[in-house]
């Protein structure tokens, strides 16, 4: 299955009183790196976790298309990366037995396993920290051992969720370098609250409130509304609350 | 804000500092001060030892080896007293409201009631705190959580205050509305002393020190970074949208270009006078004389040679 694809459409859900997802709607193509990018609250965990099938929708659509047809999503569920935000890796584990344990959740077979985890710890430099146990980690090499856990299945779709968060400058380049690499060929859909970060994505998704404010090419939003950064892009969209939309150009 | 009517020492002076854990050392050897009224930064790659700084100088922690004195004092129990400290995380219970939360706090510092409440009116006024009291923690928004937050760990009114990356998550404008309560808190007397990951944070602080291994790498304000780091010329280059992807590389490969690293949607290049690195531009890039930013700077002085 190559070639992932994703829409959303009208995506409404209440947690509570609350109307956490309201109204979303945007399309994820593939070959690009997609940010959804919004401050706490905002609702990034929330459509991720319906984007993944954790969650369902009180209404509208999510749909995942590929090779011209949509896909149900039991057929694509064996193909999606997830790297959720909270720590969710085991404290007293090494990465070699985190790597050893994702290899037989995903059931991956000795040969290929073999040649991915080379490949995986050679890409994110933690080769030699192999005997390190995840508690002892720092917290970007803690993000990059989440994303290699996430990744030995080889996912067609990765949903990451914040992985940059409270990670250093040094360490959030390196990830955002192993991630434009992925992007080439699996559909990267990932979250962050760091405005600054928008300027990276193939692909901004603006969220405030449950709601899209803006959606398409980094450089094209920032043109269209003649402003510096999307620190003052989301400042001026978050004040007037209607949507941007500039539909992606022909790459 | 009530101003503290204290005598004029540094607010924290630092000499040669150690923490080891087992045998690993967290702090290696540092020693800094920090005057009253000041913004300190303290920047470094994860590990680098910031919280673990922080934790010995609010008295979480004794020290290995060193000497500390925060707001007049080296006995623990009296920094105590004087001291603020809003880590990342943990601060405040989602569980309990607005109210439950100030009061739970107050009383661990032994204030009564009655002033308490009153310390948190003031407080609320001028953080800007308005939702009602019986709010549960967990329904406030980001920005409104944080300067909940920011009132609670002022409570008692200490001299110096640690910001353990209090803006992460933050939106836009609250984040701006947090650094103008960080500036009014200073201009009252505070001190206050804060960790961030954002870059333009780091440039409002009147001092920043870069942390890397356990050590102060580099101590100055933010100007004064930038000139030691970057004192060779620098500028921001806009490639055209059709550039050939290859083309950093190649520019790389000039001689005498020392960096040109991605800034969003731009580049910045750091490269000796005279290099001739123009030649080898896509047509069409725009290039402008700019002075580094603090991100520029951390890469250079975190990931250069020791």
């Amino acid at each position: 299955m190559r070639g992932v694809s994703l829409e959303v459409r009208d995506a409404r859900k209440k947690l509570g009183s609350v109307p956490a997802l309201d109204g979303l709607s945007t399309s994820f193509e593939s070959g690009f790196l997609h940010g959804v990018i919004g401050p706490d609250g905002a609702g990034k965990t929330t459509l991720l976790r319906h984007l993944i099938g954790l969650l369902h929708l009180d209404s509208g659509a999510i749909r995942f298309l590929a090779e011209g047809r949509e896909i149900p999503f039991d057929e694509l569920r064996p193909f999606l990366g997830y790297m959720p935000q909270r720590q969710s890796l085991y404290a007293d584990l090494t990465v070699s037995e985190h790597l050893d344990f994702f290899r037989d959740l995903h059931r991956v077979p000795a040969p290929a396993y073999r040649e991915k985890r080379a490949r995986l710890l050679h890409m994110t430099r933690l080769e030699a920290f192999q005997d390190r146990r995840a508690g002892h980690l720092s917290g970007g090499m803690y993000k990059k051992l989440g994303l290699m856990c996430a990744l030995l299945s080889s996912p067609e779709v990765l949903f990451l969720d914040e992985p940059t968060n409270g990670v250093d400058p040094i360490s959030r380049r390196e990830f955002w370098e192993l991630l434009h690499d992925l992007s080439s060929e699996t559909l990267v859909v990932m979250t962050t609250a760091y405005m600054d970060e928008a300027e990276r994505c193939g692909r901004v998704h603006l969220l405030d409130r449950g709601r899209f404010l803006a959606s398409g090419e980094p450089r094209q939003l920032l043109e269209r509304e003649g402003v510096p950064d999307f620190d003052a892009l989301f400042r001026r969209l978050s004040k007037f609350g209607d949507t941007i939309l500039i539909s992606p150009s022909v790459k | 804000m009530v101003s503290p009517n204290l005598p004029n020492f540094p607010a924290v002076e630092v000499e040669r500092l150690t923490v080891r854990f087992g045998d690993f050392t967290a702090v290696d050897d540092i020693s800094f001060s920090v005057s009253r009224g000041e913004i300190f930064g303290f920047l470094g790659a994860n590990g680098a030892g910031k919280t673990t700084t922080i934790r010995a100088l609010c008295g979480l922690l004794v020290p290995t080896e060193g000497r500390i004195v925060v707001a007049g004092s080296s006995d623990v129990r009296t920094i105590k007293g004087r001291v603020g400290y809003m880590s990342q995380r943990f601060t405040l219970y989602d569980d309990l409201t607005a109210e439950e939360n100030v009061l739970f706090a107050g009383r661990l510092r032994r204030m009564e009631d009655r002033r308490i409440r009153e310390r948190f009116r003031e407080l609320a006024d001028f953080a800007g705190f308005h939702s009602p009291p019986n709010t549960l923690v967990r329904d406030l928004p980001a920005g409104i959580k944080q300067k909940l937050a920011l009132s609670v760990c002022l409570l008692h009114d200490p001299s110096v205050i640690f910001l353990d990356e209090p803006t992460a998550g933050v939106a836009p404008d609250a984040r701006e509305a947090f650094w103008e309560l960080i500036r009014r808190a200073t201009s009252a007397g505070k001190t206050v002393f804060v960790t961030t990951h954002y870059m333009d944070e780091a440039e409002r602080c009147g001092r920043v020190a870069l942390m890397r291994d356990g050590r102060i790498i580099a101590l100055d304000s933010p100007e004064g970074l930038k000139r030691a780091a970057f004192p060779e010329p620098f500028f921001e280059l806009t490639a055209p949208a059709e550039a050939p992807e290859d083309w950093p590389a190649r520019v790389r490969a000039v001689p005498g270009v020392h960096s040109l690293s991605p800034h969003g949607l731009r580049y910045h290049l750091a490269a000796a006078a005279g290099a001739r690195w123009e030649d080898a531009l896509p047509a069409g890039t725009i290039r402008k004389a700019v002075p580094p930013s603090l991100e520029d700077v951390f890469l250079r002085l975190v990931e250069g040679p020791s």
